[in-house]
Parts: C-alpha cells; sequence; structure tokens
C-alpha cells in the first residue's frame, strides 16, 4: 500500500504538522508526497519519502484537490495535516472522488480505523471506513514528524489535465513574529478577555520571549481585538499541546479546551477560584492578572 | 442573487456533551438543540447581504428530523425570507449531506451558499468543501469578511498565519468563522412573522441521493480525564513548581 501526503512548506522548510502527517501515513506502507509550489527538492530529502510529486500551480483548493483526484491512481491513503490548508483541500478532495473524509484524525488503528476527537473534544470517536480509498487529515500534535533530513526521493513534476473554477488569491495579510510558531512551540502562553484590551495584552510578551514560548489566545481575546485570528486556541481554532501551557485569565470554556488539554503541563492564573480551567491545571494560582503577572516575570528572572 | 444558506440542529453549545453508556454515541434526547452557531452566522451574513442590495432572497434549508423546523424557524426570524427541510430520521455524514445539497442547489440555483465552516457536533469541517467539489464550484472557507460583486465574491480568509483574500467567480460556496460578524437575537416580532413565512418539507429519500453511511462508528469513549493538580499561593511558587517539580522551564 502507497499514501500520497500533501505537504507545506513554509519559509524553506517543510512544515512540522506536514512531516508528522507522513509519519502517520508510515502506518500504511509506503509514501509519497505532493509538493504544490517551491519546496520539491526540500521536500526530498524528508526521510523515507520514496517519491516526490510536484506541481507548479497556485496554491488553491479548486487546483489542488483537482490535480490530487486526477493522480490518486493506486494510492490507498490520501492525507494532509490538520492545518488551515488541509481543511480546505482535502474535503475537496474527497467530494471529488467520492469519499466520505475522515478529518482530524488522532489515532491510526488500522489502514481503516481511525481515532477522532468529536464534540469539541468531549468524545473519542472510532470509525472504520468503507471507502476503498481513504482521505485523512491528521492532527500535529498526536504524531511525532519524521525528520526533516535522512531521505533522497526522486522528484517528479506533476500538471492537472482537468479544468478548474474561476478562483484566485489576490492577498496576503501575513502576521511577522519571530516567536515560536503556536502549534509547535514547546511553551505556550495564552491570554483571555481579561486583559481588558490590546495593549494590556501585550504583557504576555516579556514572559513569551523570556520562555521562547509562542502566544495564544481564546475566542473572546481575539473576537476583542486583543490578537490576530490565527492565534486562537481551540475547538475552532488550533490544537496545541506543548510540554506548558499558561492560561492567563481564560475562563476554560470546553471550546478552548478542546485545543489545549492535551498540554503535559497545563498552569493558569485566574482571579476566580470556580473558573473551570481550576479543573485541568496542574497548577492553579488564584489572583489578579495585573498583579500575578509582573510578579511571575520578576520571579522568572530572579 | 438568491442565497442558500444550510442550517443543522445540533446539540447547544453550551451543554457539555455526555457519552451514552453503551458507547454508540453522545446523547441528544432530553438535551437542549439549536442552529449551530457557524450556521447563525451564515445565516446572519446572508441576510446582511440581503439588507445591503447584495441579494434578493434568503433561503435557509436544513436536512434532518422533523423537529429542525424550530431552527429554520429561528434562521427565518433572523430574516431568511423562506426555508426547506428535507427530512430525514437518519444521522447523516457530511458527504451524503452534501449531496442532498447539490439537489436543492439543482433546484434553487442560488448565486452563492454560505454555510458554518463546521458543525459543533461531529467538528468534520467538511461539508461545503464537497459541496462545492460536487458543484464544481469554488469555495471560499472560514470567511472573515465576504464582499459580493458583479458576478465575483471576494472572500478574506483566516488561514494558519493570517489573512488570505481570494476572489471566486460566482456561483461559490462560502463558509463562514467565527469573526464574519455577529448574529442578530431574532426579536419577539420576527418571531411572529417567521410562523408565517413559507417551509416546505421535503423527503431525504425522495431524492434519489445513496444515503448509506461509509464511516461506522466502533466506539464513542470519554476522553481520559486530567486531573486538577494543586493550586499555588504565589507567583514565584508558581516559577519554583515549573522548575523543579514538573521541570518544564
Ligand atoms: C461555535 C463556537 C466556537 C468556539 N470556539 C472557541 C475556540 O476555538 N477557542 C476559544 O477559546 N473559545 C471558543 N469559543 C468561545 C468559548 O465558548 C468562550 O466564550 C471563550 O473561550 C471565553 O474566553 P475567555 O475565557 O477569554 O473569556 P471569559 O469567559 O470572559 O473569561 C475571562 C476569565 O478571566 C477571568 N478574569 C477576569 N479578570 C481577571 C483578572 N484581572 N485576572 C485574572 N483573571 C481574570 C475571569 O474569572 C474569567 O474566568 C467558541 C464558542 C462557540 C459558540
Amino acid at each position: 500500500m502507497t499514501s500520497l501526503v500533501l505537504v507545506e512548506i513554509e519559509n524553506g522548510l517543510v512544515k512540522q504538522a506536514s512531516r508528522s502527517a507522513v509519519m502517520a501515513a508510515r502506518a500504511f506502507g509506503d509514501v509519497d508526497v505532493l509538493v504544490v509550489g517551491e519546496g520539491a527538492t526540500v521536500a526530498a530529502r524528508i526521510e523515507g519519502v520514496v517519491r516526490v510529486l510536484h506541481a507548479d500551480l497556485p496554491p488553491l483548493a479548486e487546483t489542488i484537490a483537482a490535480l490530487m483526484a486526477d493522480h490518486a491512481g493506486d494510492y490507498t491513503h490520501l492525507l494532509a495535516a490538520a492545518t488551515a490548508f488541509g481543511k480546505n483541500v482535502m474535503p475537496r478532495l474527497a467530494g471529488l472522488l467520492d469519499v466520505q473524509p475522515v478529518t482530524e484524525v488522532v489515532r491510526i488503528l488500522d489502514a481503516d480505523t481511525f481515532v477522532r476527537p468529536i464534540y469539541a473534544g468531549n468524545a473519542l470517536a472510532t470509525v472504520r471506513s468503507k471507502d476503498a480509498r481513504k482521505v485523512l487529515t491528521v492532527r500535529g500534535a498526536n504524531f511525532d514528524p519524521v525528520p526533516a533530513e535522512g531521505g533522497n526521493a526522486a522528484v517528479e513534476s506533476v500538471s492537472a489535465a482537468v479544468e478548474v473554477p474561476d478562483a484566485q488569491i489576490v492577498g496576503l495579510e501575513v502576521t511577522k513574529s519571530d516567536r515560536p510558531e503556536l502549534e509547535t512551540a514547546r511553551v505556550v502562553i495564552s491570554g483571555g478577555k481579561a486583559f481588558k484590551d490590546a495593549e494590556n495584552f501585550r504583557m504576555l510578551e516579556p514572559i513569551a520571549d523570556r520562555l521562547g514560548a509562542a502566544i495564544g489566545a481564546s475566542r473572546a481575546a481575539v473576537d476583542s481585538g486583543f490578537a490576530p485570528n490565527e492565534m486562537q486556541v481551540g475547538q475552532t481554532g488550533k490544537i496545541v499541546a506543548p510540554e506548558l501551557y499558561i492560561a492567563v485569565g481564560i475562563a476554560g470554556a470546553i471550546q478552548h479546551l478542546a485545543g489545549m488539554k492535551d498540554s503535559k503541563v497545563i498552569a493558569a492564573i485566574n482571579v476566580d477560584p470556580e473558573a473551570p480551567i481550576f479543573s485541568v491545571a496542574d497548577y492553579g494560582l488564584v489572583g489578579d492578572l495585573f498583579e500575578v503577572l509582573p510578579q511571575f516575570k520578576a520571579a522568572l528572572d530572579a | 442573487m438568491k442565497i442558500l444558506v444550510p442550517v443543522k440542529r445540533v446539540v447547544d453549545y453550551n451543554v457539555k456533551p455526555r457519552v451514552k453508556a453503551d458507547g454508540s454515541g453522545v446523547e441528544t434526547q432530553g438535551v437542549k438543540m439549536s442552529m449551530n452557531p457557524f450556521d447563525e452566522i451564515a445565516v446572519e451574513e446572508a441576510v446582511r447581504l440581503r439588507e445591503k442590495g447584495a441579494a434578493s432572497e434568503v433561503v435557509a434549508v436544513s436536512i434532518g428530523v422533523t423537529d429542525a423546523q424550530a431552527i429554520l424557524r429561528t434562521a427565518m426570524a433572523m430574516g431568511a425570507d423562506r426555508a426547506i427541510l428535507v427530512q430525514t430520521d437518519l444521522v447523516l455524514e457530511p458527504l451524503a449531506v452534501a449531496k442532498l445539497l447539490k439537489t436543492i442547489v439543482d433546484r434553487e440555483e442560488p448565486g452563492l451558499v454560505i454555510m458554518g465552516k463546521q458543525a459543533i457536533d461531529d467538528d468534520m469541517n467538511a461539508t461545503g468543501q464537497i459541496l462545492a467539489a460536487r458543484l464544481n464550484w469554488p469555495q471560499g472557507t472560514f470567511a472573515n469578511t465576504v464582499t459580493v460583486g458583479e458576478g465575483w465574491v471576494e472572500v478574506k480568509r483566516e488561514v494558519d498565519g493570517g489573512l488570505e483574500i481570494v476572489r471566486l467567480a460566482l456561483p461559490a460556496v462560502v463558509t463562514t468563522d467565527l469573526r464574519l460578524n455577529e448574529p442578530r437575537y431574532a426579536t419577539m416580532p420576527n418571531i411572529m412573522k417567521a410562523r408565517k413565512k413559507p417551509l416546505e418539507t421535503i423527503a431525504a429519500d425522495a431524492l434519489g441521493v445513496d444515503l448509506a453511511p461509509r464511516l461506522e462508528t466502533v466506539s464513542v469513549v470519554e476522553p481520559p480525564a486530567r486531573k486538577a493538580g494543586v493550586k499555588v499561593s504565589s507567583a514565584a511558587e508558581l516559577v519554583e513548581k515549573l522548575r523543579d517539580e514538573a521541570k518544564v522551564i
């Protein structure tokens, strides 16, 4: 059995979540990868990849799904990481192939059977797919990434023969940051609505810098404009599982917990001793963040 | 231009889901049910586009049990002009739902379909993309801002690194993200008015679509529970614990 994994290239490197998807695909046998745009030679060095399919196409779901459907051939499994990119493309591919996709896979039991969270992670469903070919997205946090180096795959150019509907990318607003990526950071410190405004939210920055942490946010903090959308952690934002997650002024709604409760260690700072976040926190500190955060920074520096 | 808005009846987002003792799924009996929150955002967006003159009619459609009429009435109270219930007692997967929606799209010929990016029960995040594929229409998923022009729609999308803007030829499928708008509450007079708006019911099995599930649910279990830890009394103690006990900083 051979799988095809759609991988993403970011800043000239294969995204870690994509390498996790390659690891997941190894459960099924040989792995080929597809790269759209630049980065085919980088992808060829991923450990254990047999073949790199390379297409010079704009990164649009319409074109990529059509290309993958065209080249689905003998592949038994078609995968991508459950990133915004993978979630956009893979269900469309499934629609073209007449397959029910299995999204957000956290465990692979066998070639047909997968575990995925439902209801904001309040339940884990094990499903067996009856489709001859599987279309999957997998959560990066649940599969160790394969090493970026060590492989020497052959690169093959591919193109799609099919006509795709009219869509084009006309703009990109990318937030530049020197901090680690939220999904792969070893430490994440997140802030909630309690910060009151965007200026206060920046109190997290010196602490994040000190800890080499990524900054996350609750939905309420994003909705209030304290942080950009790509920082949202939760059921409908990003899923993180760092070594340490620090929640500051976050209540701990189930939708938020869905995105961080698999963190190794959780610390929470909240004025309300009854805040639900404390029910998942290894270390809880009841207190006003405006007093506690400066003390926390001072204690780190001490 | 007509806008079609698919809406799903789900366990209310404020309810803590309970896994059934027999491991067959999550309890939905005797639990408060509501419109999927992302679909409320979709209804709101469609109604705003009609109010701005970019659309002429908003049609809400739900696929599900007879009780899903309630959320269609809510959609109409929010401003949808009429509604269609594709009635079925089966629990359908996104693929089958998309196929049923396609038959409704073929019949209604909307210029735009606006729907939620994900349902908060199965968390699949798939139906909009599958529908777009089967229609061979372009898709603007995870919409943060939607602008409609002559024959096109521009969608600002929430992506991993920030925002991406795509321009799609109409007809197209758009799926909503949280920041697209804040849905209005249905007012009492509008709830009364919605009772008189047309609600058509079609039997799902009359639409000639293969509804057989492709996924067999082997089991549904509760995730391993995390136990609450300890309370610390100061920031200094927190740093000490993280450093010396947990060894994570
Ligand atoms: C469809 C849907 C999807 C959603 N998806 C997500 C998601 O992906 N991620 C997400 O996070 N949420 C999501 N939500 C929202 C979620 O339900 C909560 O509303 C949200 O997480 C609350 O954010 P918050 O904890 O920052 O704000 P609040 O609920 O306002 O809580 C603020 C907390 O700060 C504490 N506090 C106040 N002042 C101080 C102070 N001075 N010092 C310390 N603590 C203080 C309070 O005690 C409280 O616990 C979703 C909701 C819906 C309906």
